[in-house]
């Protein structure tokens, strides 16, 4: 049986300045599959994450999502696309000024109509769901950095999304934290058949997780494969970034040749 | 050195571009949007109008009070020399509505209110909060700017007004207690001299820089780049433009109220 497409992207080309971010990107996202995008930094995959959610408009190309090309589409429209998405910030980019329920309730509390015990039901189901019981009254900086991420996953799920994207979901959290939002998110994509773009570069987390990956590199799409096709992949950069050694196509180094130059230019 | 003339005007006309489309914006959402979209949130204005107007009182209070004794001061100073020492109490009430309280307090209000605003959402723009904001699809100008815009907007000129009052007094307590006026004779002379066209030409030019604080401390903030660092810069900026504008605005608004007289 021939897979759902929910999001489809063609041949998305943007520049930031003189530098090519995208070059000609295309890829379709399945129903009910976690996609992990990887790559290293500078690879373009957190500006492919922006177009995604509508935040970057492309210089060409085509992103087709609930039967829209989102790079295209109006403000408004935009606004109601907007509302069947969820997306997990790097940080969580909880409201400082609001308590956790108020975060976690004010997509509810904005677009819907709801009663304010339902308001509350349903934050408290939230919040159950990313192992949070009882923390609804705290301020987002008593919290920690792993509970501020699963509160905005708790934010990101509230309006019941079709889809929902991660930057970064485990940057800067501890192995056993690490373990648990990937179980989350794994929980969430199976649970409630959410459909999962996930943009890392945590190798451990990318095979734990993936349906399937989307290898970038500068701005292009090296390889999308299964993890076991990506883990066995010939193509020297995806071994070179599997295995996380510095030597290999992948340079360090910006350029090599004029090291002597360089150092001694702006001397007398 | 042409160079640098040359970009330092375009980037003022850039951001002065911007300044204007967030206006137009914020304006938008208070006019039509709040019939045609959704209302701004009224739980945020009234945070906003308590934040910028309410807490305001107590430091507008001591600087009204204080430039009110100076300004009695120092006329008398001159008047005693004409043996018009009564005229202190026209002059303090005349240059207290129109230029002193609506300048001042506007430029403590920048100092406090237009800062504070910078901060916070140059914080929210460089934390992903702002960016979250919009992917929860809400518009971050109906939601942060307009509610501040407005709460400013109805707040300082009520704070001038306060000021004045307040100012006024201060030239009382200094011409009651130091130079030997009487007290009934130096209200007389305030009412006297004092002309509801005065009061409403300090209350217009203060909408004018209530418009200014605001806007430049939400362009400043929702433009920031750059980590805490350009928080930091970002607010040094907001207040510096502030206070620059207010002036120049000041200056301009005087003229055309004089020239238009004539």
């Amino acid at each position: 049986m021939e897979k759902e497409i929910v999001i489809s992207v063609k041949n998305l080309v943007k520049d930031f300045g003189t530098r090519r971010i995208l070059n000609g990107v295309s890829m379709d996202i399945y129903q009910g599959e976690t996609l992990v995008v990887m790559g290293g930094s500078g690879c373009g995959k957190s500006t492919l994450l922006r177009h995604l959610i509508g935040s970057i408009r492309p210089d060409s190309g085509e992103i087709w999502m609930f039967g829209k090309d989102i790079a295209k589409i109006s403000d408004d429209e935009m606004h109601e696309v907007r509302k069947k998405y969820g997306m997990l910030f790097q940080s969580g980019a909880l409201f400082d000024s609001m308590t956790v329920g108020d975060n976690i309730a004010l997509p509810l509390r904005e677009h819907t109509k709801l009663d304010a015990n339902i308001v509350n039901i349903i934050v408290k189901m939230k919040l159950e769901l990313v192992g949070l019981r009882g923390f609804e009254n705290l301020m987002p900086s008593q919290l920690s950095g792993g509970m501020k991420k699963r509160v905005g996953l708790a934010r990101a799920i509230v309006m019941d999304p079709t889809i929902v994207f991660y930057d970064e979901p485990t940057a800067g959290l501890d192995p056993v934290m690490t373990g648990v939002v990937d179980k989350l998110t794994i929980d969430l994509t199976k649970k409630l058949n959410i459909t999962s773009v996930v943009v890392t570069h945590d190798m451990n987390s990318v095979f734990r997780i993936a349906d399937r990956i989307v290898m970038l590199h500068q701005g292009n799409v090296l390889e999308i494969g299964t993890p076991e096709e990506i883990r066995h992949s010939k193509n020297p950069i995806i071994r070179q970034f599997v295995a996380g050694s510095a030597e290999g196509p992948i340079s360090f180094f910006q350029t090599g040749d004029d090291y002597l130059d360089h150092l001694t230019a702006g001397n007398e | 050195m042409v160079e640098s003339l040359g970009r330092t005007t375009l980037s003022v006309l850039k951001q002065s571009r911007e300044v204007t489309g967030l206006l137009g914006k914020t304006l938008y959402w208070i006019f039509a949007g709040a019939f045609r979209k959704k209302p701004i949130s009224r739980k945020n204005l009234f945070a906003q109008t308590i934040f910028s107007g309410v807490d305001s009182i107590i430091i507008v209070f001591f600087v009204d009070f204080f430039i009110g004794m100076v300004l009695a001061m120092q006329s008398a100073y001159q008047l005693e020399q004409l043996g018009a020492t009564i005229y202190v109490a026209a002059l303090v009430a005349v240059s207290m509505t129109r230029e002193i309280g609506p300048v001042l307090t506007s430029l403590v209000i920048a100092g406090r209110v237009g800062a504070a605003i910078t901060a916070e959402l140059a914080t929210m723009k460089v934390t992903e909060q702002v960016e979250a904001l919009e992917t929860i699809s809400l518009n971050p100008v109906r939601y942060l700017v307009a509610p501040r815009f407005l709460a400013l907007l109805v707040m300082l000129p009520c704070l001038v007004i306060l000021g004045n009052i307040i100012g006024m007094f201060g030239g009382y307590v200094v011409g009651v207690t130091q130079l030997g006026l009487g007290s009934g004779l130096y209200i007389d002379t305030t009412i006297e001299f004092l002309t509801i066209k005065d009061i409403m030409t300090g209350l217009l030019k203060t909408a004018v820089f209530a418009m200014i604080i605001s806007m430049i401390a939400c362009h400043q903030g929702l433009f920031t780049e750059g980590g805490a660092e350009g928080v930091g810069r970002s607010t040094t900026r907001s207040v510096v433009t502030s206070f620059i504008l207010i002036i120049v605005a000041d200056a301009i608004l005087t003229a055309i109220f004089y020239f238009a007289k004539a």
